[in-house]
């Protein structure tokens, strides 16, 4: 399974509690498109530290970094040492 | 004085300062009284007459700011509906209110469209943002906000309004779970904003975050007292990446922090060293009580700002704040009356009592508001006649007491109200959501205590007849409540504990 595929799957789940998967683009903001509220930034914090087993420090937890599908795969990656 | 002199005459004072910084962009006064003049006119040349209500729904942006002035230019009364409400409620306030016209942003189009047919008074909406130019096609009375800038001169339009007029209605959670306009009038906003202002000794240096929806009091008032005192805002969308906020808050040299527990509670828990945020100069707090370790943590990350400890409700503002060099002496208290004004605490028979006996906070001043927008039986429930003829005083609803010095300490709500995250979450308006869900034959609605969230909400359903589990009542929730009155925790019950009268009963929760 794709680093997108799970971060969509755990979005889903947990902040959008729909079966039927996630509608929105990879590139779509979370916060612009309210599919995660601003103390959800928080559960994805813990849900890629426990998934893909990094350490995320503060100064990491940025829109750069964690307001999208695509944003936050290509963050894992690099975490990983993971080519983009 | 006027809450759109704030604007107009920093922008004569101040003309070249920034004003305010949003995400990418930084605006002058001149640049944001130029495009609030022009939108008034098109609001004016649109319908909106003297007195008229105008939502605002849009996320903390520099369309929000100018439209809010735009409106009091327009002489109407702006209405600041938080973002992420829901369609049913949205509609509801825009209803209850008889909104003229409503500011949203360009991904709302379709929502914007659906609005207006259920809200008969609305005669068209004005789109904000990158999508909201496409969205114009979708109906003729939907408007690009920039194509209405660009249409009209950055001349001020001649205005009728004079202070005793509405400046605006703020939204507040009822204990009815309906929703209550709390009507503010120009003089009301001026009175409270200046007497924060003089507390604070805020001074056109000043250069405050805001990270607190613009729907929120405590949020909207930053944006107004930093123009009329002439300082800095920096707004943001909100507290969500503590990280980039406190970046920003070095690199723009922010002197003022307001916050609720639960952003302190976050601060707390980082390393703050990477920042340099020796430019702050005070940090605020209300909307619900700091623990006291909390207070002693924060004094000691930024020993060099002063921590204001303060207590206030919609229904007038701001009510009390502590004096900072009290802070060490009474950590638990939050103060004494506002500059200008009085309280005193009253028993059950209405009889003022002395040190340590507990009762119902009173509040006298100019601040207070002008009651509930068309619900003149609460207002009168809450808003009653005081001690000079005409006036009107406030009681809060809340039980205080006062020590022998006369500084005054929060004990509990009179009502069952939860404060999560510091906003006011009426348990009655989540059981409603939750006895729309089919199979839901009983509901009840607790705040439970949360180390971050203050309060968090915890829902007990009763259910019959059908399956329902945890993520079907909470997709439920999701797409009728704002997000912070979901609930954080759900428990079936077989049953609910009740009053002899069949009532639920929730202390057996």
């Amino acid at each position: 399974m794709t680093i997108e595929t799970q971060v969509k799957q755990y979005v889903a789940e947990n902040f959008l509690f729909t079966d039927d998967g996630y509608r929105f683009s990879e590139d779509a903001s979370f916060l612009e498109e309210g599919i995660v509220d601003s103390t959800g930034v928080l559960e994805l914090v813990m849900f890629v530290e426990e998934t893909f087993d990094i350490a995320v420090q503060d100064e990491e937890i940025v829109p750069e970094n964690f307001d999208s599908v695509s944003c936050l795969a290509a963050y894992v990656r690099h975490k990983l040492g993971q080519p983009a | 004085m006027l809450v759109q002199d704030f604007l107009q005459d920093s922008a004569e004072r101040f003309t070249d300062k920034t004003a305010l910084i949003c995400d990418s962009q930084r605006l002058t006064y001149a640049e944001i009284e130029a495009l609030a003049n022009r939108m008034a006119h098109a609001l004016v040349a649109r319908g909106v007459q003297r007195g008229d209500r105008v939502a605002v729904f849009l996320p903390n942006s520099v369309e929000a700011v100018v439209a809010i002035f735009a409106i009091l230019k327009a002489a109407g009364v702006f209405v600041v509906v938080n973002p992420t409400t829901k369609r049913d409620k949205l509609i509801y306030i825009l209803r209850n209110c008889r909104a003229t016209a409503l500011f949203t942003s360009g991904r709302n189009a379709s929502l914007a469209a659906q609005v207006q047919a259920a809200v008969p008074s609305l005669q068209f909406a004005v789109l904000c943002g990158r999508r909201a130019a496409a969205a114009s096609v979708v109906a003729d009375t939907l408007y690009a906000f920039d194509d209405l800038v660009r249409a009209y001169p950055p001349t001020r339009p001649a205005c009728p309004t004079i202070d005793q007029d509405l400046a605006c209605l703020i939204y507040t959670s009822g204990s009815t779970g309906e929703p209550k306009g709390v009507m503010s009038g120009h003089n009301n906003v001026v009175f409270a904003s200046g007497s924060i202002i003089q507390y604070l000794d805020n001074t056109s240096d000043d250069i405050v975050v805001n990270v607190l929806p613009l729907s929120f009091d405590y949020g909207l008032y930053q944006l107004l007292m930093v123009f009329r005192f002439g300082g800095t805002l920096v707004l943001e969308r909100s507290f969500a990446y503590p990280a980039a906020v406190l970046k920003r808050m070095e690199s723009e040299r922010v002197t003022g922090f307001p916050g609720v527990p639960t952003i302190f509670a976050i601060l707390l828990q980082m390393d703050l060293n990477p920042y340099d945020l020796s430019s702050l100069r005070y940090l605020t707090n209300t909307a619900a009580a700091l623990p006291p370790s909390h207070i002693v943590a924060l004094r000691q990350k930024f020993p060099w700002a002063t921590l204001y400890s303060m207590y206030g409700l919609t229904e007038c503002k701001r009510t009390l704040y502590l004096l900072p060099d009290q802070l060490d002496k009474r950590p638990g208290s939050v103060g004494i009356a506002i500059p200008g004004t009085e309280v005193w605490i009253e028993d059950d028979r209405g009889n003022r009592v002395g040190p340590g006996v507990s009762g119902e906070l009173v509040i006298r001043g100019s601040h207070v508001m002008r009651g509930y927008w068309e619900d003149p039986e609460t207002t009168a429930e809450r808003y009653r006649p005081g001690p000079t003829p005409g006036e009107r005083i406030l009681y809060s609803g809340d039980l205080f007491k006062m020590d022998e010095e006369g500084y005054l300490y929060f004990i509990a709500r009179k009502d069952d109200m939860i404060k999560s995250r510091g906003e006011k979450v009426s348990p009655k308006e989540v059981e409603n959501v939750l006895y729309a869900i089919d199979g839901v034959v009983e509901a009840a609605v607790i705040g439970v205590p949360d180390p971050i969230l203050g309060q968090a909400i915890k829902a007990f359903v009763v259910v019959e007849g059908v399956d329902l589990t945890e993520k079907d009542i909470l997709v439920h929730c999701r797409a009728h409540l704002e997000s912070f009155m979901v609930p954080q925790y759900v428990e079936f019950r077989s049953g609910l504990p009740k009053t002899g009268s069949g009532k639920i009963k929730k202390t057996g929760l």
